[in-house]
This record gives C-alpha cells, structure tokens and sequence, in this order.
C-alpha cells in the first residue's frame, strides 16, 4: 500500500471554512486484532475514516515512508492521513519509534500522532510527548476517549 | 400476568447484572455495548468471538512454549500473556484479565509451576465465560424473536 500525497500543498489540519465537512483519515495502528476492531469502531462512530495497520512497517509503508518506496510520489488526496493512532508496544518497531519516523519526516512531521498504551508508565508517557507525540490515550479505549481526542485536535487546530 | 417477553428480558437483566457482580464482566463490556448500533448490530458478539478465538490460540502458544521441558522460553510465554491481557482488558473479560496479572508475574519470574498453573486456570476461565455470554446472546435472540426488545441494563 503507498501514498500518502506528498503534494507541497497537503496540509495536514484542514481550514475551518471545511470543518464539518470533510472527515478526519485516521490511521490506526495496533498488533491486537481485538484492539484494532476496537479503536476502528470508535473512530468510525466519531465520523473518521479509518485505515488500519497491524504493525508500524505497514504504517510507514501506507504513509509512503517505507524503504521501498520513497520515490514514490503518489498524489491521491483520498489517502491523505490527518491523524496517527498507534500502541505503544508493538513487536519490531514500536509506536515510539513510529512516531519519531513520522516527525523526521519533512512531508509528515505535522500529523498528530497520538500513542495509546495500556500500560500507566510515566515516564514512557513524558517520553512520548517530549517526542512530538500529540496525546497519551490508556487502553482500554472508551468512546468518550475518542470524544475528548477529537475535541483536542479540533482546539489545537483552530 | 407475566408475557413471555417481560420473563424473558427479567432473566436478560438478572443474568447480566450477575455476571458483573461475579466479576465476569467489568464496565469495559458496558462501553462495547455502546458501540452497537443499526449499522453494527452484531459488534458486540463478533468482538467477543474474535477474542474468543484468540484467547484459543494464545493459550494453544503457551502451551507449546511450556511444553519445552528444561527449554522454557519465559518470555514467549510472557509476550502471549501480555498479548492475551490486552485482549481481555479490551473487551471487559475482568477474571481473563486478572489471571493474566498473576500469570504474568509467573513469567517474568521464570516460575514454571506458577506457569502452568495459571495456563489452566486461564483456559478454565474463558471457556466458561464462552459459555455464559453464549447464553446470553440466547437470551437476546428469545426475546427479539418473541417480539420483545432488549433492555438497557444499568449495572
């Protein structure tokens, strides 16, 4: 899977003059596949897109990061990703590191990505957000988790 | 007088209250429930029986994984524990999820007797909520093929 358009133009906010009417793409990353079911239904019930990796290679290889495809300038703004869901703790590469991919890269470093756990460590919390991490959300996930998510990406927008 | 359908959901509720007061389910079902809809009237039963299968196969891991005798390897053991833990937090299976904290610890302190042990206790446990949340699928499908309703159950 690639893409993610690299056009000079992708923001990855949108203006408020389209709020309401363009749905959030969000990218949901999680080796659980009950977790994935899970954090994929909330989302789709808050009204997002969802597209769901099952570990953060795929992740990077649909962001149009992955190592086989770097020249790959695929312009398709239906694949555009407005927010990173990711576990923390995911075999190979965790979400730590894939949200240090995300925020080293030119084209992607504006995505929010926000790291769930469900795991209470604080200073893996500090780390994640002193790393550019957007949010800290603990498993499991509520529905009222993905109310509060929402609430702060549109305030952090505006 | 009683209709079938009134019986039917009084024995919906006091089932599913009873399995939150034995610790079978905890809130974490309750949010699953709010996830189901007319676009998804059956979410609540596919997750279960996706972590039903999963619990299956983790457990068939571990099994193999302490089955090495005198080559244990603890921290596979560990990684299914971990794995089967997240799975049963996210869908509220409270006692899954407790044996997990305990089998956990086993692992991480190589305690083998420990291991197995819980490896059967775990196995026990989902089982037997299989079979009660089976029968409270039933119980679900009685009464809407009575004509009834399913009530909200305030726990």
């Amino acid at each position: 899977m690639n893409s993610g358009s690299c056009s000079s133009l992708m923001e990855v906010g949108y203006d408020h003059h389209h709020h309401g009417h363009e749905e959030l793409h969000v990218l949901a990353v999680d080796d659980n596949l009950i977790d994935r079911k899970l954090v994929e239904k909330l989302l789709k019930i808050s009204s997002c897109k969802v597209t769901t990796a099952e570990n953060a290679i795929r992740a990077l290889e649909y962001l149009g990061l992955g190592d086989h495809n770097q020249h790959m300038a695929l312009t398709n703004n239906n694949l555009k990703v407005n927010l990173i869901i990711t576990d923390y703790c995911m075999p190979g590469m965790t979400g730590f590191e894939l949200l240090k991919k995300v925020k080293e890269s030119s084209n992607l470093k504006e995505v929010p990505v926000v790291i769930m756990s469900s795991e209470y460590i604080p200073t893996r919390i500090s780390k994640c957000l002193a790393s550019g991490a957007q949010m800290f959300m603990q498993k499991p996930l509520k529905l009222s988790d993905v109310e509060k998510l929402k609430c702060h990406l549109m305030n952090s927008r505006s | 007088m009683d209709t079938l359908v009134a019986q039917l959901q009084r024995q919906f509720r006091d089932y599913t209250i009873s399995l939150y007061h034995q610790g079978f389910l905890d809130d974490q079902f309750t949010e699953l429930k709010k996830l189901q809809d007319e676009c998804s009237p059956d979410f609540v039963a596919e997750v279960v029986s996706l972590f039903f299968e999963d619990c299956e196969k983790l457990i068939g891991n571990m099994a193999r994984a302490l089955d090495q005798t005198g080559n244990v390897d603890f921290s596979l053991v560990g990684s299914s524990v971990h794995q089967l833990k997240g799975s049963s937090s996210s869908v509220g299976a409270k006692r899954v999820k407790g044996l997990c904290v305990t089998f956990k610890e086993c692992c991480d302190s190589q305690n083998f007797e420990g291991c197995v042990r819980c490896l059967q206790q775990v196995d026990i446990e989902y089982k037997s909520l299989k079979a009660k949340l089976q029968d409270l699928f039933n119980l679900e499908q009685q009464i809407v093929q009575a004509g009834g309703r399913i009530p909200q159950v305030d726990i």
